[in-house]
């Protein structure tokens, strides 16, 4: 530990921060365009320049050691001559147009020049003028803008790990860019936005939409994936203008994936928002009271056992209890949440969740992912796989799947399909001597890998596979299963399945019920649904299955209600109503909720608290939220499923179009416009880093 | 120098780097190749950077690309596509190359003429006269300012920082030679001779012997001894 005064108030730090850190430690806050904590240090904004004691010169605190005994100043006119001398030097190039600009009331420069700018010029010479370079249909480039702080090449270098930006030419004639032309491949790209200090990378949709002092700003979670990525929700009277990610150093750090971010405008798309009932075999408009009689005079003349219910893959757990304890006041068992007909086995937590936890990611020092391509499927997740692979330790990667994935980290592809894990299995395989040699390993299955016939098999052996290499310790969990959707873990923690004597999704499908109750269930093709079986779809689009369906109950997206959500790694999170839903639509569990009471079997809970005092005691998971503890295996017996049935087909990747994997993503015409852009399937190839 | 702004024609290197890649785009060949004699100096190249640091090699490869179009096409310049061998031979992401290939201005990004007029702009070689250097530059070429190829495309015109020859200022460096202690006149010759096809000897056109004084021997007249 160093210690250090900064404006006379003494702090003690670790050795080798630095003096920007130690700064904020005292409480100051110090000025900086290039530095960022999450990314390498440039040193080349100076904006943060500091008096340090004996000195001849300020220093810049953002690349500067500290030191036991160092005097900083942050305050005295030496620093503050330099800093309105570095502003005037970034001003000279940089245009004075905040009042077309989006970056307007939260861009770092013009914060800054409150500070430390002149009020007039003494540049007389013509300014310096860019063209504007194309780098995708998320991100505006406005690069006259452009300070070359460098962040954004940083970014697409460390984090993002598709090395595209750079900048070309030297002094002067310098430009950020890709120097080719070309749409930066990468999942992560409205990042750039965020960490980009001034306006030179806006959003392209958002663009012109508003000033940020005009919305309205809610705390929420992304239920997209299953990362649970903590977002603010912004809108302004009826509609989500943009979402951006909040800090959570435990689940996303500060990133949020393109299909997160930008799918928003499909909540405004294909929205049901009133009821409709199929009379004639045409679907026609009807009030809550009509299509709730139409279900109830069908639902009321069935046994439960001829009822069913599917949970969607979005669905907030509030919901899902509610529809649970519907189904089993009408005397059904008949549930699935497994849309993809996932081998999950819920009977212990640790067998679906993402054990090692995000974070511990970065403690792990192997991994083996088996049917995934997690940069598609979370990634965010991936970034973090990612952080760890250049930390500079080894992190071997093992990776069994389709060819031509690019992880953005280096792996090793062991195979294609389940023969590679039978190979790893007992025998002496390299990869699964470094897995045992390891000291932290950890595997990744995907949730396509157990979405096939022996799903179960490949489930079972690759816990198997964790036992046998050490993953599974009283410290240590290294089984992770890697779920697609906010609403999967979930559904999964209420027991939302098949429960005694109950028929799963397949054979709710080959007509072992009469009533199918669709819980925003668009997961799986509804022409599987038998002609006879009466259908009703709850949910906020007209999306795969609300076309299929005899009654319409428009439910409201995870933007339009307060909910619950769980995300890969069992962490238990809330996301907030940011604006109402649309029309006639309503939050799901108070749907839920208003048709029990009309068919008399009123459920038991009137407000939200007494329904999350429900989900609490449905599972005590519930009552934590936001935090995690951290687990081991104490108990290493596997899930059901025998690992010697393992078929021979290759794996199959589950998202083959990142842009559009749920309802909502669907219905966006600007992930529509990604999809056209980067051809649906994940980014080709890149060159080698 | 222009006015400050980055499109100005003015001066090759103040070009926008990535205008300067527009204009080249319509002269980019869609393939590299390193031929046989610049494969059979990679192997020395790449022998002096450990295997794990090859990224250092950049340099020397770009060089030699230039110095193979050079030999090829007679214009000595580096297309992308080139820059995309040379991030591949060596493992590296392409735009880190690109970086490179237009950070420096011994690399051209766009073709150039047969011969690359490069003209020292730097205070000595201005005090002694290279304006009148360049403007013999401009009238024997025709070119109007920096960053031109004349009409035959026989020249180049650029202008650069101290070439490091002040002794023998003003100074004007064709290809890869000196020409030094030039005025309006000689530069002029200088230049009809290139177009002849001729090669004058290249360093101090008034006759100096390297950077010795003009004329007699000035020191050192005595010899020890004698
Ligand atoms: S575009 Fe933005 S982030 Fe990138 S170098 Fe310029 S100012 Fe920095
Ligand atoms: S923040 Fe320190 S130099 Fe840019
Ligand atoms: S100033 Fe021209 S060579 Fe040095």
């Amino acid at each position: 530990m160093a210690k250090v005064t900064v404006d006379g108030i003494e702090v003690e730090v670790p050795n080798g921060a630095t003096v920007l850190q130690a700064c904020e430690a005292a409480g100051k806050e110090i000025p900086r365009f290039c530095y960022h904590e999450r990314l390498s240090i440039a040193g080349n904004c100076r904006m943060c320049l500091v008096e340090l004691e004996k000195a001849p010169k300020p220093i810049a605190s953002c690349a500067y050691p500290v030191a036991d005994g160092m005097v900083i100043r942050t305050d005295s006119p030496m620093v503050r001559n330099a800093r309105r001398g570095v502003m005037e030097f970034l001003l000279i190039n940089h245009p004075l147009d905040c009042p077309i600009c989006d970056q307007g009331g939260e861009c770092d420069l013009q914060d800054q020049a409150y500070g430390y700018g002149m009020d007039r010029s003494r540049y007389r010479e013509a300014k310096r003028a860019v063209k504007d370079k194309y780098v995708g249909p998320l991100i505006k480039t406005i690069m006259t803008r452009c300070i070359h702080c460098t962040r954004c090449i940083r970014f697409s270098q460390e984090v993002a790990g598709v090395p595209e930006l750079g900048a070309t030419g030297r002094g002067e004639a310098m430009e950020v860019g890709t120097y080719v032309e070309q749409a930066l491949r990468t999942e992560l790209s409205g990042n750039l936005i965020d960490i980009c200090p001034v306006g030179a990378l806006t959003s392209r949709p958002y663009a012109f939409a508003a000033r940020p002092w005009e919305l309205r700003k809610t705390d929420s979670v992304d239920v997209l994936d299953a990362v649970g990525c903590n977002i603010r929700v912004d809108s302004r009277g009826p509609e989500v203008l943009r979402i951006l990610p909040r800090t959570n150093d435990a689940v996303n750090e500060e990133w949020l994936g393109d299909r997160s971010r930008f799918a928003l405008d499909g909540l405004k798309r294909r929205r049901l928002d009133r009821p409709w009932v199929r009379r004639d075999g045409r679907l026609l408009p009807a009030t809550w009271p009509e299509a709730f009689a139409a279900i109830a005079r069908r639902l009321t003349a069935l046994p439960g056992h001829r009822i069913g219910a599917v949970a969607g893959d979005l669905a907030d757990a509030e919901s899902v209890v509610a529809l649970k304890d519907l189904m089993t006041a009408l005397g059904s068992a008949n549930l699935d949440c497994r849309q993809d007909g996932a081998a999950l086995d819920a009977s212990r937590r640790d067998f679906y969740l993402f054990n090692t936890t995000i974070a511990g990611i970065e403690e792990a020092d192997a991994l083996l992912i088996i049917g995934s391509n997690p940069r598609v499927e979370a990634p965010v997740l991936n970034a973090r796989i990612r952080k760890r692979a250049i930390a500079g330790r080894p992190f071997p990667v093992g990776y069994i799947g389709p060819h031509g994935v690019n992880l953005t980290y280096p792996a090793a592809h062991l195979g294609e399909g389940p023969a590679a894990l039978r190979a790893l299995l007992g025998a002496a395989h390299p990869f699964a001597e470094t897995l045992r040699k390891a000291d932290r390993p950890m595997l990744i299955l995907g949730r396509g890998a157990v979405a096939r016939a022996d799903g179960a098999a490949v489930l079972a052996a690759a816990w198997q596979l964790a036992t046998e290499t050490g993953m599974l310790r009283p410290d240590w969990h290294g089984f992770n299963l890697l779920h697609l959707f906010g609403g999967q873990v979930g559904a999964l923690d209420l027991g939302f399945v098949p429960g005694e004597g109950g028929k799963d999704l397949a054979a709710m499908l080959a007509g072992d019920v009469d009533a199918l109750w669709l819980l925003g269930a668009d997961g799986f093709d509804p022409a599987r649904i038998p002609p006879s079986t009466f259908v009703i779809y709850q949910g906020h689009h007209g999306d795969r299955a609300a076309s299929r369906a005899d009654v319409i109950l428009p439910g409201a997206a995870y933007t339009e209600k307060d909910g619950t959500y769980v995300n890969t790694e069992g962490r238990v999170q809330r996301g907030y109503l940011s604006v109402f839903p649309p029309g006639e639509a309503r939050e799901d569990w108070k749907i839920v909720r208003a048709f029990s009471e009309g068919i008399g079997k009123r459920l038991p809970y009137d407000d939200l608290d007494a329904l999350r005092a429900r989900l609490a005691g449905a599972n005590p998971v519930f009552g934590t939220i936001g935090t995690l503890e951290r687990r081991g295996c104490a108990d290493t017996r596997g899930p059901a499923g025998d690992p010697a049935a393992l078929g021979e087909s290759p794996f199959v990747l589950p998202i083959t179009n990142y842009y559009q994997a749920d309802a909502i993503s669907r219905a966006s015409d600007t992930m529509a416009e990604c999809a056209r852009i980067y051809g649906g399937a994940a980014p080709a190839k890149l060159a080698a880093e | 120098m222009s006015g400050g702004s980055g499109a100005s024609p003015e001066n090759g290197g103040g070009i926008g780097a990535t205008q300067a890649a527009d204009e080249a785009e319509r002269h980019q060949p869609a393939h590299f190749a390193f031929d046989e004699e610049s494969e059979r100096r990679i192997p020395g190249i790449l022998a002096r950077y450990p295997e794990t640091r090859k990224a250092s090699a950049v340099i020397p490869l770009l060089w030699l690309v230039q110095e193979q179009m050079r030999r090829q096409t007679g214009s000595a310049w580096v297309p992308k596509a080139a820059m995309d061998v040379v991030a591949a031979r060596l493992g590296m992401p392409p735009i880190r190359v690109y970086e490179v290939a237009t950070f420096y201005f011994m690399f051209n990004t766009r073709p150039i003429g047969r011969h690359h007029l490069q003209v020292c702009g730097t205070t000595p070689c201005m005090l002694r006269g290279a304006e009148e250097v360049a403007r013999a530059c401009r009238d024997a070429t025709g070119i109007k300012a920096y960053g031109e190829t004349s009409a035959d495309g026989m020249f180049t015109l650029s202008e650069v920082e101290c070439l490091g020859a002040c002794v023998n200022a003003p100074v004007l460096q064709v290809d890869l030679d000196y020409y030094e202690d030039l005025d309006y006149e000689s530069t002029v010759r200088l230049i009809e001779a290139l177009r002849r096809g001729e090669r004058p000897r290249p360093g101090s056109v008034i006759g100096r012997q390297a950077s010795a004084p003009e004329g007699e021997r000035t020191t050192l007249l005595d010899v020890p001894g004698e």
